[in-house]
């Protein structure tokens, strides 16, 4: 039978038109394929120049603690170790070791250790008094510059004006690496050491308790407060312009930019009110402002899906509304809740911006005890080290980066589990 | 001091729960009748207003104090002393209050002291007030609410309607929130317009706050200062432009793959893959552009003749594009699905293709969704900080060229406001104004966002 007229249109134009779906629908695999690919990217750069910073290059010298040197006071005090000969005793035995001999050798060699050897000494003494008077095995850090070296940054190649290390540093360094003092093990500094401009020594701890101490004031004002306006919203309030406008106003504060929040911050905050500047105190109470719409938002979805037959039940056996919503709606909706405030709190430990501006990229050696002890976070630190030049900085800051990465999948992770484990399905 | 205030605030709270829930026992039992409502609302009436009035006092209290304190001291200045803005006043303030606090540092004058001197007096002072009125309005609240508490007092119906207004309260803070907001940028930014005419700020093409401490000094440079903010503008849209042309296209056709081809257990995989790409800090996004794609582009670059400037709006607005291709693939991915299968089959039985039913019946239905995504990506765009300030740099150009050096809105905030400011000096000021018009930027979009979705939504159901 012959075909008609729009079957061989038709026909004729089948093979093109195939061709076509089949690149619509490569376009589609591309895109996800690149999305994907940024992903992998993004990863593969920060893992490739992290785990190397999670180590670092250490050298265990033989340490006579002579306790008339270390300690001349006699009584383990800071005082009295901070005026013995913690770092004449380190460099003799660092001379010893190097066999420098010139005088610019012996400031060479000097150099080669990290600058805070002495306070590695003085409390590796004060945990250990009774090990005083013997002779002992203690591990130093290397300097950042010779650390660099043996992580292959600084190339012996290289001409001796344009490198870090001169070449009777590298000639030390080799010896005692074919001496067998040097190491290569988990940086302890990374996560015990505090803020540094000294590459080898810096590390998260004040951080990261600074973090712990802003989230924690964030959750404390923003779970109540979010909480009850959701429910009120969504279980109590009348229908008129206040609760409208109330409404449009949570919605556009989840769209303004974080950004402002700090400008908020440093105006009423710290200006207005004349709270200090860098304190998580003013940290927390900035995010807690932030991440209020978001857990307002997933609150209120989560009293939603409560059905109302929960409510209508309660009503029946003559529950009043106040004891309906207190008793069976809210504690029905707390996994959603907890979920959406979870979710908040991921996004404020990961926010830099606002806490830029109230003042939290101080430089803060100490570690934070109280929210009202200047302090920075974790975000914060990335951003100040990303600054700095030196390579072990770059490792350190991926470093960093790849422990905020596991606690924000850690909290991700949480909310997904409590979602899946105690939501219901009605 | 304010923790023994609120602790045993708390504890007269307790003790009227105890002293409300035994009255109402004892008469009940004296009389074989039964209150109202439940023993516990007798109790808690009176515990509640024995503890919330005092409270609230308190906070305002600890707020306001400083605020009082420092009126009080600048009028205590001596006559003729030299006061250089607003700037010198503070530090002259947080100065005393150091010394209050026992932080001597150098050799203050006399009259600082002195002025430190009165301020613990009025501390001391305030500290005994405060805790004097807190503890006697818990005490007066509670007798009152004992008082009230009688078998035929509706005890529940009281303390619900205290919880309802609590609870009302609480949604008020969104709306003090915005309230803060707009008060912390506006009055600051009409100082700064009083300054610099609007119309300067607004049209100006020289973006130059630099020499405001040099013209200060006396460098002969007055008047070198410029605030035409043009060109962060010009580099907001610009990055924005960049980032939109990565995440659009990117996020468009995952989100066409994964609704209309994908499987269930490839959707179930890749959308949470995806979703990973929104959760990382924007921090890390910034180092990654700094580090990482930023000398990428410059070798690229080079190898093609071209000279990119080692801090590119490209790499800058291609990372930030990277960041929100799920913003644009979510969104587009709930509007795509929301469009009915009546529509496809429809299609298909006129014979067309599963391309051919997206591009002209699917895609156009979901449309108004899918603008109003993008727009929320740009919103997005504007207002990100942290990429701009670590990979696009600070330099004011008036470029279009993706391979300049360009800067934002929000890096120069961030700039201008990070580490100690000059409150009097314009440069400050401007990053006030700059962050109103940011907002203003930001609210409109996500209000024609609002309007498109709200507008074409129930079209198709």
């Amino acid at each position: 039978m012959p075909l008609t007229k729009t079957e061989q249109i038709v026909n004729a134009s089948l093979k093109a038109r195939r061709k076509k779906e089949r690149a619509f629908q490569l376009f589609g695999i591309a895109a996800i394929a690149l999305a994907l690919f940024f992903l992998v990217t993004l990863m593969g750069s920060i893992l490739s120049k992290g785990i190397p910073g999670f180590f670092q290059y250490y050298i265990t010298l033989e340490i006579e603690l002579d306790r008339e040197r270390l300690d001349p006071l006699g009584d383990l005090s800071e005082q009295s170790l901070f005026d013995g000969q913690a770092k004449k005793i380190i460099e003799e035995v660092v001379l010893e070791k190097t066999g420098a001999k010139s005088r610019n050798g012996r400031k060479a060699a000097r150099k080669l250790l990290s600058n805070g050897s002495d306070t590695r000494l003085t409390s590796f003494v004060r945990a250990n008094p009774s090990l005083l008077n013997s002779t002992q095995k203690v591990k130093f850090a290397l300097d950042d510059d010779a650390d660099s070296y043996f992580r292959g940054f600084v190339k012996k190649e290289t001409p001796e004006q344009q490198r870090r290390l001169s070449n009777i540093q590298i000639e030390y360094l080799d010896k005692m690496n074919e001496d067998g003092l040097i190491s290569h093990e988990i940086s302890d500094y990374l996560f015990f050491g505090s803020a540094s401009r000294n590459a080898e020594m810096a590390g998260i701890k004040g951080a990261a308790i600074g973090s712990v101490l802003t989230l924690l004031v964030c959750f404390v004002i923003a779970f109540p407060i979010g909480v009850a306006t959701a429910v009120y919203l969504e279980e109590f309030a009348p229908k008129n312009k206040i609760t409208e406008i109330i409404e449009i106003n949570i919605n556009n504060l989840a769209a303004v930019p974080s950004v402002v929040f700090g400008i908020l911050g440093l105006a009423i905050f710290i200006n207005l009110f004349g709270l200090p500047r860098s304190i998580p105190l003013v940290g927390g109470m900035v995010l807690a402002l932030m991440t209020l719409p978001t857990i307002i938002i997933s609150s209120r979805a989560a009293i939603k899906s409560v059905p109302p037959s929960i409510r209508d039940g309660a009503l029946g056996v003559g529950a009043s509304k106040v004891q309906a919503t207190m008793h069976h709606v809210v504690p029905l909706a707390i996994p959603g809740m907890l979920t959406g405030t979870i979710i908040g709190m991921a996004q404020a430990l990961g926010e830099t911006a606002p806490l830029l501006m109230i003042g939290m990229v101080a430089f803060i050696v100490d570690i934070p005890g109280s929210v009202t002890e200047p302090g920075t976070v974790l975000p914060v630190q990335i951003f100040m080290w990303a600054d700095f030049a030196e390579r072990m900085f770059v490792q350190k800051t991926s470093s960093a980066i790849i422990i905020l990465l596991l606690f924000l999948i850690l909290m991700n992770g949480g909310a997904i589990w409590l979602r899946k484990k105690l939501e219901r399905r009605w | 001091m304010l923790t023994i205030i609120s602790v045993s605030v708390i504890f007269l709270g307790l003790l009227f729960y105890v002293v409300g829930t035994t009255k109402i026992t004892r008469i009940c039992d004296a009389a074989g009748i039964r209150p109202h409502s439940l023993f516990m609302y007798h109790g808690s009436f009176p515990a509640i207003l024995a503890v919330a009035p005092p409270l609230v006092l308190l906070s305002l209290w600890v707020v306001a104090d400083d605020i009082v304190f420092n009126m009080m001291l600048e009028a205590r200045f001596p006559e003729g002393l030299e006061v250089e803005g607003r700037q010198t006043i503070l530090i002259l303030l947080a100065q005393i209050r150091n010394i209050a606090e026992g932080i001597i540092v150098g050799q203050p004058d006399d009259w600082i002291i002195g002025l430190a001197d009165t301020l613990s007096n009025w501390r001391n002072t305030s500290d005994t007030i405060i805790a004097g009125i807190t503890v006697g309005l818990s005490v007066i609240c509670g007798l009152f609410g004992i008082s009230r508490v009688k078998p035929e007092f509706r005890a529940r119906n009281a303390v619900e309607a205290l919880l309802l207004t609590g609870l009302g309260i609480c949604s008020l803070i969104a709306i003090i929130t915005t309230i803060g907001i707009v008060f912390s940028v506006i009055f600051e930014s009409i100082r700064f317009f009083k300054l610099v005419p609007p119309l300067e700020f607004l049209t100006g093409t020289v973006w130059n706050p630099e020499f405001e401490g040099a013209a200060r000094a006396g460098s002969g440079q007055e008047g070198m200062s410029a605030y035409g903010s043009i060109p962060l503008f010009v580099g907001t849209f610009l990055i924005s432009i960049i980032a939109l042309s990565v995440s659009v296209p990117v996020g468009l056709f995952s989100a066409i793959y994964l609704s209309e081809y994908a499987s269930k257990r490839v959707r179930g995989t890749v959308k949470p893959l995806l979703e990973i790409l929104a959760g990382v800090p924007t921090v890390v996004y910034g180092f990654f552009a700094a580090l990482s794609v930023a000398p990428f582009f410059r070798e690229t670059g080079g190898m093609f003749g071209l000279d990119v400037a080692s801090e590119s709006a490209l790499a800058a607005g291609f990372v930030m594009g990277i960041m929100i291709i799920p913003f644009v693939s979510s969104l587009s991915d709930d509007v795509i699905s929301a469009v009915p299968q009546s529509l496809r089959d429809a299609a298909f039985g006129l014979g067309s293709t599963k391309s051919e039913a997206i591009k002209k019946v699917v895609l156009p239905a979901a449309l108004p969704g899918i603008v109003a995504s993008i727009i929320l990506a740009v919103s997005r765009a504007v207002g990100e900080t942290m990429i701009v300030v670590m990979a696009a740099g600070l330099a004011a150009n008036l470029s279009l060229n993706p391979l300049d050096a360009v800067t934002t809105v929000t890096a120069q905030i961030v700039t201008i406001l990070v580490g100690d400011q000059e409150f009097e000096s314009a440069k400050t000021l401007s990053a006030f104004a700059l962050a109103l018009t940011l907002i203003f930027i930001t609210l409109v979009l996500n209000f024609f966002a609002l309007q498109i979705v709200k507008k074409y939504r129930e079209q198709y159901d």
